[in-house]
Parts: structure tokens; C-alpha cells; sequence
């Protein structure tokens, strides 16, 4: 259904007449209250040079003290106005200042249409593309490129033609599809809402023409989604209260909770107190299901047949509102809807040229800043890409210390892509494989710092296996940084992804019914975890290779620490990382002890 | 389209609501008796509906409200079975602030905002419910749905936390506070097609009736009580008036009408020109006053 309510975000900068236009598209709707037009009258700026008497309708869009005595407007502010079809619109002015591309973010991130202004006597600025960048970023699925002034200019044609080329060249590079120039003059009236007679060249629609008839239709389908706000409890009732999103809920549908899992069906939904037979998309809605649930706040009802995407490991597109700049690392509060979790940038893979959207190579985010980052969330999170769902891509980022709001996120896609992909069954199983080769399938996980003996070890028990006839192979981290890993550095996020992908050849190895043997430092407890949970059929054994630190450097067979002390390898487990020691290994070898001492205990763990 | 209009403003107010009560320790809904806390108060019984509202409410009594809003006070939370904690500036009092001859600021800043703070204080409160709207007053514009106050209730608008999407930061640090507005988006036409769409209770005072009123400049000021200083040769007279903002009574002034039905009401409403605050003495002081006063604490 069509939305009654339409957003407007406006972009301009100090002296593009964007307060005016507002003002004026205010009055002449008959949206301001006489006595706030009257004061407009006789207030002045200093240096204004419109007679007294007459509205300076710039007065009315310029809200807080600081501004008008800067002439400048440096906080988003709201406006309601109806228009004629009755509808209403909320308008979101967005100061154009440089330093306030933040602020521009905020009113973009619920507009429906944005209207960029650009001045005619200056032409095509660089704001101008800031502006197209950021709308196009945050979704705004509609642009009207207002080129204002053109009474300045005389109502030349050419001119608006030539401004009009530049800007529809940028919007064709940023993907913008969907845009509406209009030639007008805020100050004296011309195509806001009245049509002129001053360009008889110009046949499209006036600016309220344009904003009246753009239709806001929300993608309606089966994926309806409502994320739990708080869970109504009374006597003999137990209702699930949030916003519907994305689709209808209809009494009787289907429907699972995520993460659990459970199903069940909706038997009631209450909107407010009355008790409705359907849940429009964007209600607040009370759901009650059939049988009872076991679901809290966070948890999200999905309509049943739905594949989730749950992810804990994901890219996004990062607005950063913080003076202090992005760290890589460091935990932040992730907030989306009513869920959070904590979570950690791991790796910022560029950021945008915001004045013409190009990408660059970049280590932090610093305010204003946009940028691609690989984020990891303690826990799971269940979103939709940025670019299908508005209300259910988007993430904020909470500095944990002074809880302010610190960036804004959207959502890419998941960094175990895989759920659309359906497993194909082999007719051939791991257990067949593996009995003609006389053995059972598994995987020996040796983890341990660099230099503590994992490879030593891996190697003589392969040989060991090999003279039983054994089939076994040893996945070396090392070995596999030079081919398949050869992309990936050591920050937590490479090594999150190299541990990750040496469990994924590990599967496929023990899939054929070999014995796996990795020796892989894998420093953190959470990335080992994953990879074990990848083994739910076949036998895994975590064995920590246990060697004092000062031992491995004295040892150093690679040279490595001598490296990484001199600064050739940042965040060297050991020098600048630290290595988790795992919490519940199956066998912990004592790194200085006997090779074959060690190789024997890891051969009894094989045959048990 | 209005009952369209209205039930996203509902839906997103009643978001709102919901979030407020699941993520503070101790929230209150600030309860001034006025149409925007009638709606507040209708859409807090929605969002929780079957359970009862999970928060109390809270009136700063300034001891010079129109006897009606009081008594309609006492019987519409009696009826929703909220609780009601009533604070006034106690000090305030004693020391005879007054709303004649103390001066409009400083009334507004003992009576109202200090006893506000009072309050917050005394019940140590983490979020504070307002019905306030965008569309009342420029500096109301720029407000954030959820507006974080420094220690001391201070708000700060130029380092407002940003707020983006409908996705809500609740997170509060060491001594802040969060002021909470469920109904920014709202007009003023809004409240009343509400009103009138959902047949909710609201103060006699709106309705026109015919009251004892003195002249005082261009406007109309109700003779509440004998304690009005009537002037010189003052006598009030008997008009046909009702209020479109309530308020402390010295302060608030009548607009003559006829309307006595909540229709009557939103036709008028949907045809006057003028601001709200026009009727509102307290905000005509200075054109910034209410950015000051909010810096200070007020709602």
C-alpha cells in the first residue's frame, strides 16, 4: 500500500537559496501560521537586502540562535506540510556544509526523495556530487535537481542545459536512475509551486508537481518480518510487540522465530487494543502465536519459508559521525532494531571519495568519511542487504564509553555466503570413502605460536600414519599462505578468514575420508570454535601445542619474530597480537617434550 | 487519507513508546493534562495493550493551573489506572513566586523547570516522556526523538547525538539522562483529527463555554479564581471562549469561539492561522526563549 507520509530531504548549501525555496514552498502551500509569516516581515539578517515588509522566507526553515547569527543552518530540522492530494510531507533540511555531511546522513536516511539544489550563477559544485553521493548511498530512491537562481541568469536555456549535462553525467555514474531537473527561481517564484511564464522553454513539472506525483509503493511479499520490542504479558495472554516490516502478517500465517527456530502460528494480532484479522506493513502490531513461543526482545518473527541469512561476520558500508576517528578492533555496540550485539570493524577494505564516489584504499574512517568494512558481532544477527531493505539493513555503532552514536551502517552481504546455495547430497558417503581406505575420517587441529613445534609435529605423524598405510595430509598454515591464503594479511579479520578457510579444505579433505592434520596458529578462541562446529559428523581433535613464547623466539625456524620485532610484520601473534590459549582442548602437548613423546599421544587420541 | 496519516504517526509513536519502556530502568511520561498529553496517555495504553501502562506519570503541579485541569486530572488517571506522582517547587512556593509579579521567566524557570528537575531528581528518573512536536516551535525542530541531557538536564543542541532510520541509541553514560518525544512528527491538526478519530477524553477547557474573562492587550484572559489582580476599574466580563493551549492560567490565553463538539474543535483548528503559541504569554518573551529554556531543562 502507499505510504500517506513522504519525506522529503533537502541539500544545498549556505547560499544556494535552499531556506527560501523551503520557505516559499511552505507559504505558498498555506503551511506556515500567519503570525510566524508576519515575523518574517519585519525581522531582518544583517546585510539582507530584502525590503522590509516583505517575507524573507529564509526566516522560516533557520531554527536555532547560533544559526541565524551565522546565517547558516547547522542542525537537521523538521517541517510538516500537507499536500494537495492530502498526503503529507515531512521535510528534513539538511545543512550543505562541508563539516556537516553527518547531519546530511541523518535526513537522508528516512527520505524518499531528495531535492539537491544547485545555484545556476555558480554552476556544478563539488557539494553538488557530495550530495548525489550521499543520497545515493543511503537509498534515496528519488532525486529532483532543483538549479535554482535562474532569474540571476536571465532564464537561460543554455545555461540550465549545460549545468543540467554535468549533473546527470555524475547521477549516471553513481547509478542514480531516477531523476527530475527542474529550472526555477526560489526568490522570485518561479516552478516552486506556481508555474512561470519566465521559461516558456521548460514544459516538466513545478516542484510541487514533481514531489506530488512520485508514488512511494513499499515492496510487499512474503517476507514479512517484525523484530520483538517488548513481550505483553497479562493474564492468559502472552503477545510479541513490535513494527511489521517488510510485508503483511494475516492471523493463521506460519511463521518462525529467529534464531530459535521455533514455529508456530499467529492465532491473534492486536493493533492497539482492537483485535485485527491482518498486520499492515509499517503497523504496530501485537502478535499472538499458537502454541506459545519461547521468545524475547531482539528475536524477530519471520513469516514461515523465509531463509534466513544469519551472519556474524559481514560487510557494510560505514558512515562515520564520530570525531574520533574508526578503530580497527576495537568493540563497539551494535545496535539494529531492538537487537545488539557487540562488535568489532575487522578490516576497512576502502572508503569512498565522498565528492565523486571513487573508491580508495584507506586504514581508518575518520568523521564524515565513508567506507566498505568487514564487521564481526558476537552473536548472530539476522539483516537484509541495505539495498532491498531499508528498515531491516541498517546498523548503528555505539562507542561503548560515552554510548554516542558513532557510525552508521548498511548492510552488505553476509561473509559466509552459502545460504542460497543447497547442499548437494553425494551418492558416494565419507563413511564409504573412508572404509576402503581402512581408516575413520578425521581432522588433529594443532594450534599453538609460531615457532612452538605444530609443523615438527604434523610432519611425523603424518610419516607415521603414512608407514601404517594410513592416508592421511597435513595443511600447513604456512604453506597455504603461499597459494589459496596468499590475499590475506594477520589482522584478526585476515586471520578470521585464513582459519576459516583452512576448516573449509579440511572438511573437503575428511569428506574423501582422509585424516586431516592442520597446523595452524589460529590465535582465537572464537575462530577455533567455528571451525570445530563446521564437524558435526566426523571426529575433531583440538590439540594445543604448548611452547613458552621465549622459547619459540629462540627457536624462530622461519625467521619470523626476528621480523616481526623489527616492525616487517604487524600484528605477529606473539610481538603485536596476543594468542588465545584454548579453553577446552582435547589434548594440550607440552611443546619442549620428546617429538615421538608427542606424535604417540596424538596417535592413541587417532585410534581411540 | 487523515486515518492513514494517522495510524503511521500511531504506529511510529507507539515504536517509540515500546523501545522507551524496554530499554530504561525508570522511565516516567510526563503528564501536563493538555491535548498532547491526552494523546500520549491514549497511545501508552495502546502499546502495552493488554498490560497495563509500565511506567508512571507525572504532573509539575505549579499551583496555578485552571481548577478544571485538575480535577480532569485526577479523573482520567483514576479511570486508566496509571500512577500519578504530582510534584511542585516547594521552596517556590514558600518564597511566593508567583506569576505576577515574580516576571514570566523567572515563574517558568521556579515553577516549572526547577520543579522538574526537582522531580527527576527525587525519583531518580532516566527517561522523561514529553508530548512535545516539531511543528510547536523552531528550536522543537531540531529535536532528536530520543534527546539525551547532559548531567544537570542540560541540553546541549549542538552536539545532539545523530539519529538515523528508526533505529534508536537508548544508551545513556554516567549522569545523562534521555528526554523521550513519542510525538514529535505530529501536528497540531494531527492531535485533533486523533482525537476525534478515537473519541478520547479531553479537558472541558478546549470547549467553548461561556467563562468571566478581563481584556489585556489583544488578549483574553480567564478569571480562574479570586486570587487575579484585577486592575484599576478591571471587571470581568462573560464571553464565549475556550482554550487552544492549557497552561498555567495567568498565562495562557482564550480565543472566542463557539465550539462546543470535538468536531467543531478540529474545523476551527483546520481554519485559524496562527500559531498556538500565539495564546501562550510565557513564549512571546523573546524570539530564542524556548532554546534558552530548554538548555535549562525544560521540556
Amino acid at each position: 500500500m502507499e505510504k500517506a507520509i513522504v519525506r522529503l530531504l533537502t541539500c544545498g548549501s549556505v547560499d544556494d537559496g535552499k531556506s527560501t525555496l523551503i520557505g516559499r514552498l511552505l507559504v505558498e502551500t498555506d503551511s506556515v501560521p500567519h503570525d510566524t509569516i508576519d515575523s518574517t516581515r519585519t525581522m531582518r539578517r544583517s546585510g539582507s537586502t530584502i525590503p522590509a515588509g516583505e517575507i524573507d522566507f529564509s526566516l522560516l526553515t533557520d531554527g536555532l540562535e547560533a544559526e541565524r547569527e551565522q546565517g547558516i543552518t547547522i542542525d537537521v530540522a523538521y517541517r510538516s506540510m500537507t499536500l494537495l492530494d492530502g498526503k503529507r510531507l515531512i521535510i528534513s533540511d539538511a545543512p550543505g556544509h562541508e563539516q556537516y555531511t553527518r547531519n546530511m546522513a541523518v535526513a537522508a536516511s528516512r527520505a524518499d526523495i531528495a531535492l539537491i539544489l544547485v545555484d545556476a550563477t555558480k554552476g556544478v559544485r563539488t557539494q553538488t556530487l557530495r550530495h548525489l553521493t550521499i543520497c545515493s548511498l543511503m537509498g534515496v530512491s528519488r532525486i529532483v535537481i532543483a538549479i535554482n537562481k535562474l532569474d540571476a541568469v536571465d532564464y537561460s536555456q543554455k545555461i540550465y542545459d549545460q549545468i543540467l549535462a554535468e549533473v546527470q553525467k555524475a547521477a549516471q555514474r553513481l547509478g542514480v536512475t531516477d531523476t527530475q531537473p527542474i529550472p526555477m527561481s526560489a526568490l522570485a517564484g518561479d516552478n516552486v509551486v506556481h508555474r512561470t511564464e519566465m521559461m516558456p522553454w521548460y514544459s516538466g513539472p513545478t516542484l510541487l508537481e514533481a514531489i506530488q506525483g512520485w508514488k512511494r509503493t513499499e515492496v510487499i511479499n512474503d517476507a514479512a518480518r517484525l523484530r520483538i520490542q517488548i513481550v505483553s504479558r497479562a493474564t492468559d495472554f502472552r503477545g510479541l510487540a513490535g513494527t511489521v516490516v517488510n510485508g503483511d502478517f494475516e492471523v493463521g500465517d506460519a511463521v518462525e522465530i529467529f534464531p530459535s527456530g521455533q514455529k508456530a502460528k499467529i492465532s491473534q494480532i492486536l493493533s492497539g487494543n482492537t483485535e485485527v484479522k491482518r498486520a499492515i506493513n509499517s503497523l504496530a502490531a501485537t502478535l499472538v502465536l499458537e502454541p506459545e513461543v519461547d521468545a524475547t526482545r531482539g528475536d524477530i518473527v519471520l513469516k514461515a519459508g523465509q531463509s534466513v541469512d544469519a551472519t556474524d561476520r559481514f560487510t557494510a558500508n560505514i558512515v562515520w559521525l564520530s570525531e574520533d576517528e574508526l578503530i580497527h578492533s576495537r568493540s563497539y555496540l551494535l545496535i539494529a532494531g531492538s537487537s545488539q550485539s557487540p562488535a568489532v570493524v575487522t578490516k576497512i577494505r576502502h572508503k569512498f571519495e565522498i565528492n565523486s564516489g571513487v573508491e580508495e584504499a584507506a586504514n581508518s574512517l575518520k568523521m564524515n568519511e565513508i567506507g566498505s568494512v568487514e564487521i564481526a558481532t558476537d552473536s548472530a544477527l539476522a539483516l537484509l542487504p541495505y539495498k532491498d531493505s531499508r528498515l531491516f539493513g541498517n546498523f548503528i555503532l555505539v562507542d561503548r564509553l560515552t554510548m554516542r552514536t558513532v557510525g552508521a551502517g548498511m548492510f552488505d552481504h553476509s561473509l559466509r555466503r552459502g545460504s542460497n546455495i543447497h547442499h548437494q547430497d553425494y551418492e558416494i558417503t565419507q563413511t564409504e570413502r573412508a572404509l576402503a581406505k581402512a581408516q575413520s575420517a578425521q581432522v588433529i587441529w594443532l594450534t599453538g605460536l609460531s615457532g612452538s613445534g605444530k609443523s615438527t609435529i604434523a610432519n611425523a605423524l603424518e610419516k607415521k600414519l603414512f608407514i601404517q598405510g594410513k592416508h592421511a595430509y597435513v595443511l600447513d598454515g604456512d604453506n597455504l599462505r603461499l597459494g589459496l591464503n596468499k590475499d590475506l594479511g594477520f589482522t584478526p579479520g585476515d586471520r578470521a578468514e585464513n582459519v576459516r578457510r583452512v576448516a573449509e579444505v579440511s572438511k573437503i579433505l575428511s569428506d574423501a575420508g582422509l585424516i586431516v592434520i592442520v597446523a595452524l596458529v589460529s590465535p582465537f578462541e572464537a575462530d577455533r570454535r567455528e571451525a570445530k562446529a563446521l564437524f558435526t559428523e566426523t571426529k575433531f581433535h583440538e590439540v594445543f601445542v604448548n611452547t613458552p613464547v621465549d622459547i619459540c623466539q629462540a627457536r624462530d625456524p622461519k625467521g619470523l619474530y626476528a621480523k616481526a620485532s623489527r616492525g616487517e610484520i604487524p600484528n605477529f601473534t606473539g610481538v603485536g597480537q596476543d594468542y588465545e590459549v584454548p579453553t577446552d582442548p582435547e589434548l594440550v602437548l607440552d611443546g619442549t617434550a620428546e617429538l615421538e613423546v608427542n606424535v604417540n599421544k596424538v596417535l592413541s587420541l587417532i585410534s581411540e | 487519507m487523515v486515518p492513514r496519516i494517522l495510524q503511521e504517526l500511531e504506529s511510529e509513536s507507539i515504536e517509540i513508546l515500546r523501545e522507551t519502556a524496554a530499554t530504561f530502568r525508570n522511565p516516567v511520561m510526563m503528564y501536563s493534562i493538555g491535548k498532547d498529553s491526552s494523546v500520549l496517555l491514549h497511545l501508552a495504553k495502546k502499546a502495552f495493550y493488554p498490560s497495563p501502562i509500565p511506567f508512571p506519570l507525572l504532573h509539575i503541579d505549579t499551583t496555578w493551573k485552571f481548577k478544571e485541569m485538575i480535577s480532569f486530572r485526577d479523573r482520567v488517571v483514576a479511570e486508566c489506572g496509571a500512577k500519578l506522582l504530582v510534584h511542585t517547587n516547594q521552596a517556590g512556593v514558600d518564597a511566593g513566586v508567583n506569576p505576577f509579579t515574580t516576571g514570566v521567566s523567572e515563574y517558568t524557570r521556579v515553577m516549572k523547570t526547577v520543579a522538574l528537575r526537582e522531580a527527576l531528581d527525587k525519583y531518580e528518573f532516566d527517561a522523561a516522556i514529553g508530548g512535545s512536536r516539531r511543528d510547536e516551535e523552531k528550536s522543537r525542530a531540531k529535536e532528536r526523538i530520543f534527546s539525551v541531557r547532559e548531567p544537570g538536564y542540560k541540553w546541549d543542541p549542538r552536539n545532539q547525538r545523530p539519529e538515523l532510520w528508526q533505529t534508536y541509541n537508548t544508551k545513556l553514560s554516567a549522569g545523562q539522562t534521555m528526554r523521550v518525544f513519542p510525538i514529535s512528527d505530529w501536528t497540531e491538526a494531527d492531535i485533533w483529527n486523533y482525537i476525534l478519530q478515537e473519541r478520547i477524553d479531553v479537558n472541558p477547557l478546549y470547549f467553548a463555554k461561556d467563562r468571566p474573562v478581563v481584556h489585556r492587550g489583544n488578549q483574553l484572559i480567564m478569571v480562574d479564581d479570586d486570587r487575579f489582580p484585577l486592575q484599576n476599574g478591571e471587571q470581568p466580563e462573560i464571553a464565549r471562549i475556550r482554550f487552544r493551549t492549557l497552561g498555567c492560567y495567568p498565562l495562557t490565553a482564550a480565543v472566542e469561539s463557539t465550539a462546543t463538539t470535538i468536531e467543531e474543535v478540529v474545523e476551527e483548528v483546520l481554519q485559524v492561522k496562527l500559531s498556538e503559541r500565539a495564546t501562550r504569554l510565557i513564549d512571546g518573551a523573546g524570539e530564542d526563549s524556548m532554546e534558552k529554556k530548554k538548555s535549562e531543562g525544560y521540556f
